[in-house]
């Protein structure tokens, strides 16, 4: 019927994107985890019109001999785009947050996370398992919350409760 | 009567709007979400009614099927549609009785927020278009955001900040997947997929399916994809801990409960489900066996649990979808209950944690009991409807015969076990023993207890009126099965719905 290959340039242009996305996404960061969201949601966008087709005249507005465009895929991405640029928001605001609380935006550990590490590191079976029955006293949200390792490079950690609340 | 159908999504929308026009003024917002999802509750049970002769179908904005976005009610989604709101109506009774102070959130915002919430709910479980269903994830999602971090405390930021990235993933994957499945079909329309994707390359249907189940997966919880969820839900306030782990993750069940019956009838990844269900229900109940918080241990079983419902998607039989279903109906109910009234636990003992919990069996029977009913219902202890709904898990699963089946035979009996010993546990540190230090025990509102008996008496319900709703999740799965019954109903003469459009115009 119509020529169903893909724009060869469009297709290089996603794949980078995706590369660069997933990249970004496995970042401990969140800022960088914005970008990565982003790069992907446009990769995605861009996988969305290569899916309708061939470019072609306007659709939907007056008639024409040409072929026309597909409207739908251009619709999607338009909702797409909304959604991602609202997700995106939501993200920063998220990071802004964290950074106001802990003057960093790191995701942090998981508690469960912990809880296996200071396990293993006493190699010992859990006696009650509990939150706050450790031996060094220390919290195991606190201590999840501390635990960062990629910003504030070469900087003492900061005390919990010291950042503007 | 299909003028009842778009209520669902419509009214808590405009509610939302509503209630956030209304900020000021609290007690005209609780009158807002309450009427609307009251009435919402209404109409689900009117379409529940409707729906048992035949799908109801509404080409929306009355442009024709494929074109426009179509909205189905059938058996599976008019049932879906009346747990869910008679759930998110109970729940909301429950917050507001819970005041203000406690929680630090503002008030303002969780009204319009939860609405949305129901609208999406609403909206992914109605939807006859797979972007449609994307944009109905998406509202939920979006509103489950802002309820999941509400207040902003550090605590929820770090939930938060793992469960969004992680639910930001898996719409990716889903919009990825309809991207695909748009390049390889040119539709979107489930109806008009359902036959499109019968003729197309086996191997691109399996890409389609795989993107697909991994979106649904993450969105369900199940195994590998699951690590998201016990430690982002506990977080959060008492009512939207219940409300999500009620609904949220049975909107993906049921994403793949149509997407397996609708669009995949060959079952290309019956096999892969079966395992994963197996994984999800031990490496769930594992989980919370080990846990020591009863927020946290009622999180892992709503993994594990999880299984049972991929089970019974993955047997790929009518009477393993019936059962199927069954389940998520029952299990809607019960988690939500036993959530709740974790709430009330918390709001009377100051705390979760089973290490700090004593005594309560002795200085609060009737919180006892609220918790004992339920959590032997999850446990699945005869004749309670937890018990109806394995037993029909375990009858599907004996009736397929391949060593996969009984080998999940066996994983659900011993998920089961592991269910009722860590509920055991549980109960034996919070309700036998005594306190380590004496509980403020405060008084717990009557406005609060009522919504979480309430719940716990539709939950015993279902299994007193299990003939009856067995029977209706038995047709549902035969219509499921049988597919013509939705795909008739959305495309009449199999091209184009009832709507107009301007092809139909010209040419005929």
């Amino acid at each position: 019927m119509t020529d169903t290959a893909p724009n060869l340039t469009l297709v290089v242009v996603i794949a980078v994107l995706v590369a660069a996305g997933v990249y970004l996404l496995l970042e401990r960061s969140l800022s960088r985890i914005v970008l990565g969201i982003v790069l992907l949601g446009n990769a995605v966008n861009l996988l969305l019109l290569v899916a309708g087709g061939a470019a072609g005249s306007a659709p939907i507005v007056g008639t024409s001999d040409q072929p026309m465009s597909d409207p739908l895929a251009q619709a999607m991405v338009l909702t797409a785009i909304v959604i991602t640029l609202g997700l995106t928001a939501f993200v920063l605001a998220l990071s802004y947050r964290s950074w106001q609380l802990h003057r960093h935006d790191e995701v942090q550990d998981d508690v469960e996370d912990r809880r296996i590490a200071r396990l293993a590191a006493r190699d010992a079976p859990s006696v009650a398992g509990s939150d706050v029955d450790s031996d060094d006293g220390v919290d195991l949200d606190d201590e999840a919350r501390e635990t960062h390792d990629e910003t504030d490079e070469g900087r003492p950690a900061p005390v919990h409760g010291e950042g503007p609340r | 009567m299909t003028w009842l159908v778009p209520l669902p999504v419509i009214l808590p929308l405009f509610g939302a709007g509503l209630a956030l026009a209304l900020y000021g003024r609290p007690k005209l917002q609780k009158t807002v979400s309450v009427t609307v999802l009251a009435l919402v509750l209404a109409v689900s049970v009117a379409l529940l009614v409707l729906a048992r002769s035949g799908p109801l179908v509404v080409d929306v904005g009355d442009w024709a099927a494929p074109v426009g976005i179509v909205l189905v009610v059938d058996r599976l989604s008019a049932l879906m549609l009346t747990v869910s709101s008679a759930v998110t109506l109970c729940v909301l009774l429950y917050s507001q009785a819970q005041g203000d102070d406690q929680e630090h959130a503002p008030v303002s915002i969780y009204h319009p927020t939860y609405l949305i919430l129901t609208a999406g709910v609403a909206d992914a479980f109605i939807s006859g278009d797979l972007f449609n269903i994307y944009v109905g994830f998406e509202i939920l999602l979006a509103a489950s955001y802002v309820l999941l971090t509400l207040g902003g405390t550090a605590e929820r930021i770090r939930a938060g900040s793992v469960y969004v990235v992680v639910a930001i993933t898996s719409s990716l994957l889903f919009l990825i997947g309809i991207a695909v499945t748009y390049a390889a079909t040119g539709t979107l329309n489930l109806a008009q997929l359902s036959t499109r994707l019968a003729e197309i390359d086996p191997g691109v249907r399996l890409v389609i399916a795989m993107l697909l189940m991994l979106a649904f997966g993450i969105k369900a919880a199940v195994f590998p994809l699951s690590f998201w969820l016990p430690d982002s839900y506990p977080t959060a306030p008492a009512p939207v801990t219940a409300v999500f782990a009620g609904l949220l993750t049975k909107v993906g069940v049921y994403a793949m409960i149509r997407t397996r019956t609708l669009l995949f009838p060959q079952g290309e990844l019956d096999t892969v489900l079966l395992v994963v269900a197996f994984a999800t229900m031990l490496v769930g109940i594992l989980g919370a066996v080990a846990q020591d918080d009863i927020k946290r241990l009622l999180s892992f079983t709503l993994v594990s649990h999880i299984g049972f419902m991929v089970l019974g998607i993955g047997l790929g039989t009518q009477l393993g979808w019936a059962a199927a279903i069954y389940y998520v109906v029952h299990h809607i109910t019960v988690q939500t209950a036993l959530f709740l009234v974790a709430g009330l636990i918390e709001r009377y003992g100051g705390t979760t944690s089973l290490t700090r919990l004593g005594g309560l069996a002795r200085t609060a029977p009737l919180l006892a009991i609220a918790f004992f009913l339920p959590a032997m219902n999850l446990a699945g202890i005869p004749p309670l409807s937890g018990f109806l709904g394995k037993l029909g898990l375990l009858e599907a699963s004996v009736q397929v015969g391949s060593p996969l089946a009984y080998t999940l035979v066996a994983g659900s009996v011993l998920t089961s076990l592991l269910t009722l010993y860590a509920l055991v546990k549980a109960w034996n540190k919070a309700f036998w023993q005594p306190a380590p230090a004496p509980l403020p025990a405060r008084r717990v509102p009557v406005g609060m207890a009522l919504p979480a008996v309430a719940l716990i008496v539709v939950s015993l319900g279902l299994t007193v009126a299990a003939g009856p709703l067995y029977r209706y999740t038995e047709q549902a799965a035969a219509d499921l099965s049988e597919r013509t019954p939705y795909i008739s109903s959305v495309l009449p003469d199999g091209h184009r719905g009832r709507g107009q459009s301007a092809w139909a115009e010209g040419h005929g």
